[in-house]
């Protein structure tokens, strides 16, 4: 998800943001950064504890802004989040990253009038190929 | 590479609707988050300090959506070793506070043998201990 900036605004986010990308931004996956994570969790899971391999919600770490979108930090609402690999990320990946805001609609829920980002964030290998895809669903209310 | 895992899914056992084994976690304390915000990079203060939390309506600090989902990838892991893993879906759909103890559930939709092996589809969630889900989703492994 792209960096949440605190900057109080009434403005909705505009649809005309849609497809706006970041950069791509090399991200280099570090043993001790899988440990912490793992052991922030409590999972056990041995070669996430070692530092090797990282649990499935460690993309979440991955935090490269969109530019031009910015939203209260107090307004908004994770709704849901979907990761998808080809394999999972390991310590001494150095990986292409890049996050776009792929939607922009409003809905009607239980707290009124909402507005739903669809923040889109993948990750490839050095030589190009796909390593995971991650989206949000993030609520601005 | 990882672990030799012994899976808790054994294919010959498992058909569709099958119950997995659950995953209970230890109670959410508020350290956990203060460390959880450290690891993740969500400083969002509605989750480490309960004056901001208040400010926004709240009682107290919330635990991180995205920590009640680690739990699940935890859980995914556990199931089948962090290898099988190809997608992890979730909602988030209620809060959850220090103190709330979260246990992992889920059952299998779906079986299908694929060229690189046996594709499961898994609807997953994790409770709380009023028997709530607070995080539900869907998981697919191959092993």
């Amino acid at each position: 998800m792209g960096r949440l900036e605190e900057r109080v605004s009434d403005l909705l986010v505009s649809r005309d943001l849609i497809g706006q990308q970041s950069d791509e931004v090399l991200v280099e996956i570090e043993r001790g950064a899988i440990r912490k994570f793992a052991e922030a969790v409590g999972d056990t899971t041995e070669a996430c504890l070692r530092g090797e391999v990282a649990p499935p919600t460690f993309p979440t770490t991955i935090r490269i802004p969109i530019p031009g979108l910015t939203y209260d930090l107090a307004r908004i609402l994770h709704g849901g989040q979907e990761y998808r690999f080809q394999r999972p990320i390991r310590a001494g990946d150095r990986l292409r990253c890049r996050s776009k805001l792929a939607d922009v609609y409003q809905r009607d829920g239980r707290l009124g009038a909402m507005t739903f980002l669809i923040i889109d964030l993948e990750g490839r290998a050095e030589n190009g190929e796909p390593v995971f895809t991650g989206r949000s669903t993030v609520i601005v209310r | 590479m990882s672990d030799t895992v012994t899976t808790r899914l054994d294919t010959r056992e498992l058909s569709v609707g099958s119950a997995l084994a659950e995953l209970r976690k230890e109670a959410i304390t508020k350290l956990q988050l203060v460390k959880y915000a450290g690891a993740s990079g969500d400083y969002n203060l509605i989750h480490t300090d309960d004056e901001t939390a208040r400010r926004v309506g709240l009682d107290g600090v919330i635990a991180h959506g995205m920590l009640s989902m680690a739990f699940l990838g935890q859980y995914l892991c556990w199931l089948t070793g962090p290898d099988s893993i190809r997608r992890l879906s979730v909602r988030f759909a209620e809060m959850v506070r220090p103190g709330d103890v979260l246990t992992c559930r889920g059952r299998v939709t779906a079986l299908e043998q694929d060229v690189a092996g046996q594709r499961i589809t898994l609807e997953l969630w994790a409770e709380n201990q009023r028997a709530q889900p607070v995080t539900s989703g869907e998981a697919e492994v191959i092993i």
